[in-house]
């Protein structure tokens, strides 16, 4: 089974049936499974603090949400993770891409990448670092994890995870 | 007319409605006016109120209002082609356009100058897109209500402020009991 196959298995297992993304590289075949699974509705969004308004919204529905994101947008959705998802008790569960870790092309990327961590801790975020595929066993576990408590958890992916960054 | 008339004026449709309702004095105006378990009062994340809203349409069948303003539209602008793009027949977007910014002492706004919300989600893709006077908000609400269309209502108002209080309702009893007039 593919990575991106298990992942979403987890997801419809855990009944996320809602979806937003910001797209990335790295996720592009998370999100094109998600896509090829009717009972999820995945609606892309353009900014990462509109796509939790979204998934926040999604939830009190009656929908559990999931948010397909960059590592970047942590530095974009502090306030939305404060005043709406913290503020209120609400679960979002947040897959990220973890650009500007071992085997990034891209140096602009590392300069997020020393800051997500701290940034994740400072909020009281909890925080897994999927580095190499077997940390996708715990996914379910984690995503369980999030909705039992009704926090943002996050669950950073980076490209050695995902086995290097595009042609990298 | 200001934003507070107008939303003393709408009360009476919004009571029996799902409403997510835009941070700062526009929560606290209609927290005051009519506080009702429908509405979901915003005391933070200034922008979002559409995109709550609209996740909340996407994910029951329900009908949902959002009553956002033109400033905090300004700041989600990438709402509106979200909006167009996922069409949710059951949702409502009331944009309140004073042209200012309200709840921090009235600066003026881009959409009270140059900038044409009404013409921006057009171009946006968002079909039913109708802008009213303020007086004519509460009959503009009726009839989308009344109709299955998503609509997106601009009422064109004049800026100013009432005295208000604060909400110091906790914000998880807000959501609680918001969820469970979702779940009725």
């Amino acid at each position: 089974m593919s990575i991106n196959t298990k992942i979403v298995d987890d997801l419809v297992a855990n009944d996320i049936s809602f979806v937003t993304t910001v797209p990335c590289k790295q996720l592009a075949g998370v999100i094109d499974e998600i896509d090829a699974r009717p009972g999820v509705l995945h609606v892309p969004s353009n900014k990462e603090d509109e796509g939790m308004g979204l998934c926040a919204g999604a939830w009190m529905g009656g929908k559990r949400p999931a948010i397909i994101m960059q590592n970047t947008a942590i530095g974009v959705t502090i306030n939305t993770l404060a005043t709406l998802i913290q503020y209120y008790r609400m679960p979002l569960p947040m897959l990220i891409s973890y650009r500007g870790e071992l085997r990034e092309p891209v140096a602009c990327q590392v300069e997020m990448a020393l800051h997500t961590k701290a940034l994740l801790a400072q909020m009281n975020i909890p925080t897994y670092h999927f580095h190499t595929q077997s940390d996708a066993d715990e996914l379910n576990e984690i995503l369980k994890y999030t909705f039992m408590c009704n926090k943002p958890v996050a669950i950073l992916t980076d490209a050695n995870f995902w086995g290097g960054y595009g042609d990298q | 007319m200001i934003r507070s008339e107008i939303l003393k004026d709408i009360a009476p449709i919004l009571r029996d409605q799902l409403v997510v309702c835009n941070i700062g004095l526009p929560s606290q105006e209609l927290h005051m006016i009519d506080d009702q378990p429908t509405n979901f009062y915003m005391l933070g994340t200034m922008g979002l109120s559409s995109s709550i809203g609209f996740g909340l349409a996407l994910a029951q069948d329900k009908k949902v209002i959002s009553i956002d303003g033109d400033g905090s539209v300004l700041t989600n602008f990438g709402t509106l082609p979200t909006i167009a793009n996922n069409v949710a027949d059951n949702y409502i977007l009331l944009i309140i356009d004073n042209g200012s910014y309200g709840s921090t002492g009235d600066q003026p706004t881009y959409a009270g100058k140059k900038t044409s919300l009404t013409e921006v989600a057009r171009a946006c893709g968002c079909e039913n897109v109708v802008e009213v006077a303020a007086k004519d908000t509460g009959k503009a609400l009726q009839a989308a209500l009344d109709g299955d269309q998503m609509t997106i209502i601009v009422s064109k108002c004049e800026s100013g402020n009432i005295k208000v209080p604060v909400i110091t309702m906790d914000p998880v009893v807000i959501r609680d009991r918001f969820m469970k007039s979702v779940q009725a």
